[in-house]
Order: structure tokens, then C-alpha cells, then sequence
């Protein structure tokens, strides 16, 4: 997978500047609140059209101001799941399941009830939605957008609300999904814990523009959890900056790295 | 009602192409039979059950006629921003608030035999609306419309329309959404406004009076037929039989449309 992103988007007061590429594995999706995570995500699935720029899925342009290109979020083979599920609250385990997928239905049941095992939701498969927990939501919600077979697949905070032992817990369904799919994932969270168990590159923005990319140091992770974690926490942003560029091998726009330096 | 007796209505009816009866001094000639049966009495008379089949039968065919097309209005209205949808809107929504009397001048001035639309309706697909229950009909359905596209339009505006988002990343275009998303979560609510149009036309008395007249056995609706029973001497058990009648259905027109909505309520609390 490559895709390539040269975006801007401005309204009101709000102004995202993102310029990069991502490739295969599971990249996290970093920054402080309100920086334009999710809207970045909404625009790769084709939620939110850009006011300008250019977002290319290998071959396949999704978004091109120039030529007028937006195509349909239904058209881009590409997965979402949102931060509260969105589960269908009229259908059952299994009917919410099954709304993307595609093929014979010999195929698509066969394919329902792998995923269904991989992620241990079968004995939910005739539940109502309505009456699962949490941890069980989020893993209806990952197989969803899996069976639906896209090229790409964007996680939103999926984490959010739910506690230290059941995100410990969900971890290694996603990790499991990933060796068997190998469908490449975008994941923002604010658990910089959970991040850093799962994501292979990590992409930092910073006042509404990509401040670094690239590979963590996993030797040096304790020292960047406890920016977030610990008693530095992650309002000090310019010692978690000073410590990426020193500790971890990011790659830096050249106006960010000079300022950093 | 008054003032449109007699040679004013006759009048009326001609200028907008509309042959009087000959058979009937006015539209709102009392019916000369007799009326004297007891308001207990369980037994219902000729008139009064051919005025309450015309109201079902009118009532039931203004649902028919209004539903696909209300539904769809309320739908574009909720979900999409186009130009002139505010006016689309208020168009809609005029029924609503302007007097029944004026909505059926407006469709007598409109649907006429002798206007454009009328003439071609009735060369064309041979559709007369002269004193007849279709005309009835198209009065009940340009009455209840409003009330349908608003309850569908507020019901597809409670489901969150990232459900809507969801199918279509999941690969589901708008007809297929529509049909498996949105009809179903909204649901209750469209039913609830089919319900209530259904109710708004048993209740239809002004602009159905004056477009297509109060002729028993052909458009008096229970309406019209308790305003025709209280100008009877001696009817006036007919009238109440009626009365009870239209209330007992309205009530249980409300309380379904009620029932339906707290449903859709509860429904749009569940998030999934």
C-alpha cells in the first residue's frame, strides 16, 4: 500500500496542512486534541472533501482538487471505524456483520465465520447489538469494516471508553486481524500505551500540520510513554519534540526540523 | 359555511369550471330524511354509514397517494441543502396555516375544469375531480402532505447520520442506505405522519366543502355529514352518533401516531 496525501483543509478557525505518505503496516496517528485527526481520517475515507490538494491510494485517485475528483466514500475501498462503533441498532451481530461484504454467499459466510472466530464474537453472532458491552462492540465494529475487504482500514480512537484491561484485552485482536488480513491501519488514539504496543511508524501533528513521521525506537519507548504518562505529561510538547529527534529515528519536515533543532 | 350556500356557491363553482348539480338547490342542502333515531341507539342509518365509508375510503387513498412522495420530501429536506429548500419548505408547510377555505379555493382555481391543469388532467388521463371522491381525495392529500413530510422530515433528522456514513464506507450507495438504514431507524416516526394524514383527512372539512362539494353518497365525508345532520330539525342523534365516531378514530389515530414516536425516541437513544 502507498498512499499519498497533499491536503489542506480551512474553515472557521481550524486550518490542517498535511503533507505526506504512508505505507504498509499499522501507523499511529498522533497530536494534541482538536489538531485534526479524525478530520484527516474522515477525508482519506471521503467523509470530509478537502479544500484543496491531492489523496492517492496506489493507483487509485480518491481526491484531487485540480480535476474535481472526489470519489464516494463507497467507491474508495476504503474502512472506518468510529470512535463509538456505529454499530446498526436494527440489525443483529451478524446482519451488521455482513452489510459490506461482497462475493458468493457460500464465500461470505464462510469468510463471516472466520472472522467471527479470529475475534471470538460467534456466540454473539444473533445477539442485538443494543445488548453487547463495550470491548464486544469494538470487536463487531473492527470485523465489520475487515469483511468488507478494503485496501485500507482507519481506526478512529477505538480504544476510547473502555477500560485498561479490556483495551489490554482488545489489543491482540487487532494485532491478530493484522497477521491475518495484512490490511494496512491507520490508528489514532490519545493512549500513547496502546500505541505504542501496536503501531510500526507513528506520525506527529502539531499545530495543524505534520510536525514527524517515521519508526519508534522501541529501547527508548519508556522515556516518550512518560511524556504522556508520567509527571511530564504531554503538555510539554517541545521536551517530547527535543526527545523524538534525539531518541527516535522521525523524519521531519525541513521548516519543523530546523525550528526543533 | 353559510355564506357559500345557495347562488354564491353556484357561482364559485362555475368561474372555476365546475358544473352545478341540478339536482340539489345547494352543496349544503339539509337532507330532508328522517333523522329521529335515538343517539343510544346503536343502528346506524343509510347516510350516516355511507359518510363514514367515504371518510375511511378517502382517508385511506390520501395515505396511498401522499406516502411515496411525502416520504421522499422529507427525506431530501432532512438530508440534503439545495437551492431554494427553504422555500420548497414553506410551500410545503402552507396547508398547514392557511384556512382550509382558502386551500380548496386555491385547488378549485387550479384543479378546475376550466384551468389549464384541469382541462389536460381530463383530456389527457380522462382525471376529473368534479364532484367526486377523487377530488375529495386530492383535497385530503394536499391537507395531509404537510403533516406527513414534517414528521418524516423531523424522524430522519433523530437518526445520526453517521449511521448514513457508516453504510456508505461499508460500500452501500443512497437507494440501498435509503431502504436499509434510514427507512428502518426512521420508521416509527414515518409511520407516526402516516397516521397522523390519515387522521387529518377524517377531520377535512373546509376545503373539501367548498372543491367538491358535500354530496351524500359521494363526497360527504363524516365531516360534512354532522355539519349537514345539525342543520336537520331532530337529527341532531346522527350528528352525535358521528361525533363519536370521528373522535374515538382521531384519538386512536393520536395515540398511535404517540405510541409510534416514543418508539422512534427510544430507538434513537440506543446507540450502538
Amino acid at each position: 500500500m502507498n498512499l499519498d496525501i497533499d491536503i489542506q483543509i480551512q474553515h472557521d478557525d481550524f486550518n490542517l496542512r498535511f503533507k505526506g505518505c504512508l505505507t504498509n503496516g499499522i501507523t499511529g496517528l498522533f497530536g494534541p486534541s482538536g489538531v485534526g485527526k479524525t478530520t484527516l481520517l474522515h477525508c482519506i475515507a471521503g467523509l470530509v472533501r478537502p479544500n484543496q490538494g491531492r489523496i492517492v491510494l496506489d493507483e487509485n485517485v480518491l481526491y484531487d482538487s485540480l480535476s474535481h475528483r472526489h470519489l464516494p466514500p463507497r467507491k474508495r475501498q476504503v474502512g472506518l471505524v468510529f470512535q463509538d462503533h456505529l454499530l446498526f441498532p436494527h440489525m443483529t451481530v451478524e446482519k451488521n456483520l455482513a452489510y459490506g461484504q461482497k462475493g458468493s454467499r457460500r464465500k461470505r459466510k464462510q469468510k463471516l465465520c472466520e472472522v467471527a472466530e479470529l475475534l471470538e464474537i460467534i456466540s454473539l453472532l444473533k445477539r442485538n447489538v443494543s445488548t453487547l458491552s463495550g470491548g464486544e462492540k469494538q470487536r463487531v465494529a473492527l470485523g465489520r469494516a475487515i469483511l468488507a475487504r478494503p485496501d485500507l482500514l482507519l481506526l478512529d480512537e477505538p480504544f476510547t471508553g473502555l477500560d485498561r484491561r479490556l483495551k489490554q484485552q482488545l489489543i491482540p485482536y487487532l494485532k491478530r486481524l493484522y497477521e491475518k488480513t495484512h490490511i494496512p491501519m491507520i490508528l489514532v488514539s490519545h493512549d500513547p500505551e496502546t500505541m505504542m504496543d501496536l503501531v510500526e511508524e507513528m506520525i506527529f501533528l502539531e499545530n495543524g500540520k505534520l510536525f514527524a513521521q517515521g519508526a519508534l525506537n522501541r529501547s527508548k519507548q519508556s522515556k516518550l510513554l512518560g511524556f504522556f504518562c508520567g509527571s511530564e505529561k504531554a503538555h510539554n510538547f517541545q521536551k517530547m519534540r527535543n526527545h523524538l529527534i534525539k531518541n527516535h529515528s522521525l523524519q521531519f519536515p525541513v521548516e519543523e526540523k530546523a525550528k526543533a533543532i | 359555511m353559510a355564506y357559500l350556500c345557495g347562488s354564491e356557491a353556484g357561482q364559485l363553482f362555475s368561474d372555476a369550471g365546475f358544473t352545478t348539480l341540478s339536482h340539489t338547490d345547494s352543496i349544503f342542502s339539509a337532507d330532508k330524511n328522517n333523522h329521529s333515531s335515538s343517539f343510544l341507539s346503536p343502528t346506524f342509518d343509510v347516510d350516516e354509514w355511507k359518510a363514514f365509508l367515504i371518510s375511511v375510503k378517502v382517508a385511506a387513498a390520501c395515505v396511498l397517494v401522499v406516502a411515496t412522495p411525502g416520504i421522499l420530501l422529507g427525506y431530501l429536506l432532512a438530508t440534503r441543502s439545495f437551492p431554494g429548500r427553504s422555500l420548497v419548505n414553506a410551500c410545503v408547510h402552507l396547508p398547514l396555516v392557511i384556512p382550509p377555505v382558502v386551500t380548496g379555493y386555491l385547488a378549485l382555481s387550479i384543479f378546475g375544469k376550466n384551468t389549464p391543469i384541469g382541462s389536460f388532467l381530463e383530456k389527457t388521463f380522462g382525471i376529473s375531480f368534479a364532484f367526486n371522491c377523487v377530488g375529495a381525495i386530492l383535497v385530503a392529500a394536499i391537507m395531509g402532505f404537510p403533516l406527513l413530510v414534517r414528521s418524516v422530515k423531523t424522524a430522519v433528522e433523530m437518526v445520526d447520520r453517521r449511521y448514513r456514513f457508516a453504510a456508505n464506507i461499508l460500500g452501500a450507495g443512497p437507494v440501498r442506505t435509503f431502504f436499509t438504514i434510514t427507512l428502518p431507524l426512521a420508521g416509527p416516526g414515518i409511520l407516526a405522519g402516516l397516521v397522523l394524514a390519515f387522521a387529518r383527512s377524517l377531520g377535512e372539512f373546509g376545503a373539501t366543502a367548498v372543491f367538491v362539494g358535500n354530496i351524500p353518497g359521494e363526497t360527504q365525508t363524516l365531516s360534512l355529514a354532522i355539519y349537514n345532520f345539525m342543520q336537520i330539525p331532530g337529527a341532531e342523534s346522527s350528528a352525535m352518533r358521528l361525533v363519536v365516531i370521528s373522535t374515538v378514530i382521531s384519538l386512536a389515530a393520536m395515540l398511535a401516531s404517540e405510541l409510534l414516536l416514543q418508539r422512534m425516541t427510544k430507538f434513537s437513544r440506543v446507540r450502538a
